[in-house]
């Protein structure tokens, strides 16, 4: 790994992000719509006298961490995405710059997006809903550092798929996370889910990590089984999907897919 | 004659069944310019996409520096560079910002000075702060050039140049190359389907057809072989012979 490599990758965004008041507008926009939104709800749920223990930091806190999630995975796919439509794989792949410090600028991109969006969402949630995430946030943060890594997971199974199929693929970048939504059990408790689906959403290191932060945020307390199933699912699972990508980009080459994405 | 600081030996891509490039071999040696030729379709862009690792060769090797490509990427790839017309470059950068990331990518030290002092040469000063979007297609090119000769490379593989471009800076840009070229002592690859550039710029030819080489040598040697008037006949010749099978 070169570091000076992820820098100048990283650079690359930064320019564009910098000057492009609608990519900035893109990362704030629908945070900041979503948790309007879920605000009045949860606090209609309060006036209609719903006693649901905890409502506000239940879906407020569910809201910020599933961006989080999504901000993380768009950091991995949206940043290859520009690549593509601004043909520059080419420059990238012919330049020493290796397939692991591409990921690695890409996961450092989706970092700083989730810090700037996750930042920007406590400040609205506490300056219009009095609900400060921040006195929970440091047992919060093993399950942030786990949705990260999550986001990372499906960002980078999103990019193989899109390098491998192309421009038709590209809504994937928005969707895919969504996919993976209902079994995350962002919004509702693990048991609401039937048995089936219960034991699919074992396995999959976000159910855990929600989980875990209603723990946290109703009960106070600090569910270790769930960090660690998370951690080691995650570790699992990057692992996997990081191989997976050095195949997917080896098949790439040999088809010839590199030199043609984005046409 | 000194070692070939390429070695292209046995090159072969094949695209399901169809075969681009049919085991070619081929050498460049330090400091010449060797001129691919072919008509469109004849796999001179497959041929350097696999010289530049972005495409994985059917079969065969390529050596350069002495080094395996397959196995030596990293430490191939800094000391080589392209450029072509159908390349482009993030279109929200301004041209100074393009080239720093690309200084970056090389390790280059000192980039302001290694930005300015390219921007001085291709006479791009004065649109250093234009967005790469708002560039004309001269520009264009001249930026894709820029990015590949900034990078001090030894070897430089130019993929269509000047296609699309018009007279005037085609001159400019062959005219600064060949200069570039005899002072740096650069090697080249330069593929084209432009007779008279070819033979402007070439050391020596190596004439692809379906993927095959169907001849070799300076554009004298392959004109006299095929007992034709000058390379345009000679390619037209070739380029109109169906394909072999
Ligand atoms: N990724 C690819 N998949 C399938 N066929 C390809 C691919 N890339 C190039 N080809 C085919 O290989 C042949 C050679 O193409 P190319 O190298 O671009 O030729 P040239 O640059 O000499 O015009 C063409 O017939 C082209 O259609
Ligand atoms: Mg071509």
């Amino acid at each position: 790994m070169n570091v000076g490599r992820i820098g100048g990758l990283l650079s690359r965004h930064l320019y564009l992000y910098q000057r492009s008041f609608a990519r900035m507008l893109e990362i704030f926009y629908w945070p900041l719509l979503d948790l309007v939104v879920w605000g009045f709800i949860t606090m209609y749920l309060q006036d209609a006298g719903v006693s649901l223990h905890g409502a506000v930091a239940f879906f407020l806190g569910a809201l910020i961490l599933w961006d989080v999630l999504f901000r993380a995975q768009q950091g991995v796919a949206v940043s290859f995405l520009e690549e593509m439509w601004s043909r520059n794989l080419m420059n990238l792949f012919a330049s020493p710059l290796t397939v692991g410090e591409y990921l690695a600028s890409t996961m450092i991109m989706s970092i700083l997006k989730v810090t700037a969006v996750a930042s920007l969402m406590m400040v609205f949630a506490w300056v219009f809903y009095s609900y400060d995430m921040l006195k929970v946030g440091v047992s919060l943060l093993p399950f942030i550092i786990n949705l990260v890594v999550s986001g990372w997971i499906i960002g980078v199974l999103t990019t193989s798929i899109i390098m491998r199929f192309g421009q038709q693929a590209e809504v994937l970048a928005w969707g895919m996370v969504f996919l993976f939504q209902p079994i995350s059990c962002v919004f509702y408790p693990l048991e609401v889910l039937p048995p089936i689906l219960q034991s699919i959403a074992w396995m999959v290191p976000p159910a855990h990590i929600f989980e875990g932060m209603r723990a946290v945020l109703i009960e106070g307390v600090i569910p270790v089984t769930h960090i660690v199933w998370a951690t080691g699912l995650n570790l699992f699972f990057f692992v996997v999907i990081v191989a997976w990508f050095y195949h997917t980009f080896n098949i790439c080459k040999e088809k010839g897919m590199l030199v043609r994405v984005g046409e | 004659m000194s070692k070939p600081i390429l070695e292209v030996r046995n090159l072969t891509k094949k695209f399901g069944d169809f075969t681009a490039v049919d085991n070619i071999s081929f050498d460049i040696h330090e400091g010449e310019i060797l001129g691919l030729l072919g008509p469109n379709g004849a796999g001179k862009t497959t041929t350097i996409h696999m010289l530049l690792g972005l495409i994985a060769p059917s079969a065969g090797s390529i050596h350069m520096f002495g080094l395996d490509l397959a196995e030596h990427r990293e430490e191939i790839l800094q000391q080589v560079n392209f450029s072509s017309t159908y390349i482009s470059m993030p279109f929200s950068l301004t041209v100074e910002e393009n080239l720093k990331v690309i200084a970056r990518l090389y390790s280059l030290q000192n980039i302001q000075q290694r930005v300015d002092a390219i921007l001085e040469k291709l006479e791009m000063s004065d649109i250093r702060s234009k967005l790469t979007r708002k560039l004309s297609t001269g520009q264009m090119s001249r930026l894709t050039l820029a990015k590949a000769l900034m990078t001090e490379p030894k070897i430089l593989f130019l993929d269509e140049p000047t296609a699309s471009l018009d007279p005037d800076i085609v001159h400019k840009i062959k005219a600064f190359l060949k200069e570039y070229q005899r002072n740096a002592g650069l090697s080249i690859l330069y593929t084209s389907h432009n007779m008279r550039e070819m033979e402007e710029m070439s050391n020596r030819i190596v004439f692809l057809q379906h993927g095959h080489i169907v001849a070799e040598g300076t554009a004298d040697q392959i004109v006299q072989r095929y007992g034709q008037r000058d390379l345009e006949e000679v390619f037209l010749k070739l380029a109109r012979e169906p394909k072999a099978q």
